[in-house]
């Protein structure tokens, strides 16, 4: 792992995030946007394969850290009347405490129960937006108006609504999570974060506090998914209660299972893949969800490990 | 001399069974004491309560002058006791490398000591055989060299004391022999705590030996004095007729 020519695995990188950067400038309008929505929930995924895949804690309740990003964000510009860059760090804020506060009480279980009870809070979260409709727009959601969305530093203004700039917005979450989140699993720490996952008992043998070191990923896991939530109110403009629903908790799931868990890469793949196969279904059949449930069980039957994960097993063991 | 492990009155119940009942153990510094008995004789209970992998039911365990009993198992670790387990745990899917550097990391005070990783690593390998094997993953190493690598596992702990859980069960003949010239390395800078089957490796190893039987300690002294005690004989031979 940290041993494994790590320019090569830059270099990977890198060129990932060049190639997206290259995309802008060629694909069709349709495709630019949808790119720029999957590049953020990108980010999402990976938040949660931090935690899924390297520490192996299965969450079940990550929207709840995705729409404390997002309305934590959302509601910062609405109410409060915050430019953008104030308002992002207030969703990053909120998800971090939401989930140092959730990662207390969840990490007193394992298994099975840790996702009962995430799942949990996360409905309790979900509740606790349609309860305050005053302030959150309830199911409806809010609208974040689009004069907020400007992003200037003294003279000059990013208008975010503008497709490009909201490209590159995207992209450069996109790429500052993907980097962190292959910083940190190169480290030293990413190394006991995988001991734990592997054998937490015999890794507190090791002198290893587990539970510091699980508290931590979930925070790092946490304020990862509420960058995604964050920058998706202000580059998307919507903050609605359905990012809190459980359906946003299953979907980093899927996505990061697609890809490939414990890959940096796969959370990406695994997000463009199950985006398109949507987007082409849905132009066939309106039983779209018949074709991408076909999909997700041939690829357990053929990928276990997802797709990045499988090429790493057969062919390309240096990935990280 | 102080006595670097002491436990008073140490207690283990499982439901209605004893398994380790009213010990008084002492250990000084810097020797290897072998601890040998029957099946069931509450030997890893007893080693288990030690290491903090499982809590007593009362008595009081003393390390370096410290009360120990209610500290958690990873300070522990980090105050010098370390534990390589019966059964081998490694990780089988991380190579042999990142297993030792999981323990040599750890010890590592200056976190931004670029090299002493490596360095750390591969002096824990070299000392146990194990450098050619290094990017191997663990799971895929034969018995024997798992068991060495948990054994580097320990060594990377710096520990001041080892203990090992019948470290030779799967050996080798051959690998035995070297596995004896490891431990009598090993008691060089620590003290060693072990358990084990094999008397051949006991009877050459240890500088005292305490007996178990039943929960309690049935007999401790040199090995010459526990290979003639009667009672001993008959905890394992059962009585003369």
């Amino acid at each position: 792992m940290s041993e494994a020519s790590p320019a090569k695995a830059y270099a990977l990188h890198l060129g990932v995030i060049a190639l997206l950067f290259a995309l802008s400038f060629v694909l069709p309008e349709y495709h630019h946007g949808l790119l720029a929505r999957i590049m953020v929930l990108a980010a999402f995924a990976m938040g949660y394969n931090m935690l899924f895949g390297y520490v192996g804690l299965l969450s079940l309740g990550h929207a709840m850290f995705f729409a404390a990003g997002l309305y934590g964000a959302g509601l910062a510009v609405i109410h409060l009347g915050w430019n953008v860059p104030l308002a992002f760090l207030a969703g990053i804020a909120c998800g971090a405490l939401l989930a140092l506060a959730i990662g207390l009480l969840a990490l007193r279980t394992n298994g099975v129960a840790f996702m009962i009870v995430t799942m949990m809070f996360a409905q309790v979260f979900y509740l606790v937006i349609l309860y305050f409709a005053a302030w959150t727009g309830g199911d409806q959601g809010l609208v974040v108006p689009q004069p907020a969305r400007v992003l200037s530093f003294g003279a000059t203004s990013l208008d975010l609504t503008n497709p490009t700039v909201r490209y590159m917005s995207a992209l450069a979450l996109f790429s500052v999570v993907l980097l962190v989140t292959l910083a940190i699993v190169r480290s030293r720490y990413g190394r006991v974060l995988v001991a734990v996952r592997e054998n937490e008992e015999r890794t507190k043998m090791l002198g290893y506090d587990t539970f510091s070191n699980k508290l931590i990923a979930v925070v790092v896991s946490g304020t990862i998914c509420a960058a995604s939530g964050a920058a998706y109110a202000l580059l998307f403009g919507y903050v609605g209660s359905s990012f809190a629903s459980v359906q946003y908790s299953i979907l980093p799931l899927l996505w990061v299972l697609l890809g490939g868990a414990a890959t940096t890469l796969g959370a990406l793949i695994g997000t463009v893949f199950m985006y398109y196969v949507i987007d082409i279904a849905s132009g066939y059949t309106s039983a779209y969800l018949l074709i991408v449930g076909i999909a997700l069980i041939l690829l357990v039957l053929f990928f276990p490990k997802g797709i990045l994960g499988t090429i790493r097993q057969r062919w390309l063991g240096w990935l990280p | 001399m102080m006595p670097l492990l002491t436990t008073k009155g140490l207690s283990r119940n499982f439901g209605g069974l004893r398994a380790v009942d009213g010990v008084d153990f002492q250990l000084m510094p810097g020797e290897i004491r072998a601890v040998i008995g029957p099946n069931g004789a509450g030997k890893t209970t007893f080693v288990s309560l030690i290491s903090g992998r499982i809590q007593p039911s009362s008595g009081m365990i003393v390390f370096d002058g410290a009360d120990i009993t209610s500290r958690p198992a990873y300070l522990r670790v980090r105050q010098g006791i370390a534990y390589t387990f019966q059964i081998t745990s490694v990780f089988a899917n991380l190579s042999a490398y990142d297993n030792v550097a999981l323990p040599v990391q750890r010890t590592l005070t200056d976190g931004r000591s670029k090299g002493a990783v490596r360095t750390g690593v591969m002096a824990a390998l070299e000392r146990t055989g194990l450098a050619d094997r290094a990017h191997m993953p663990a799971g895929q190493l034969s018995y024997g060299h798992q068991r060495l690598l948990e054994v580097a596992m320990g060594l990377a702990l710096k520990p001041r004391l080892l203990i090992l859980d019948e470290p030779t069960q799967g050996l080798a003949d051959s690998e035995i022999d070297n596995f004896i010239e490891l431990v009598r390395e090993i008691a060089k800078s620590a003290t060693v705590l072990l358990i084990e089957h094999n008397m051949p490796v006991v009877m050459q190893l240890a500088d005292r030996i305490t007996v178990f039987n039943a929960g309690r300690i049935l007999a401790e002294g040199t090995p010459e004095q526990v290979r003639a005690n009667t009672q001993v004989q008959e905890a394992y031979l059962g009585t003369a007729p």
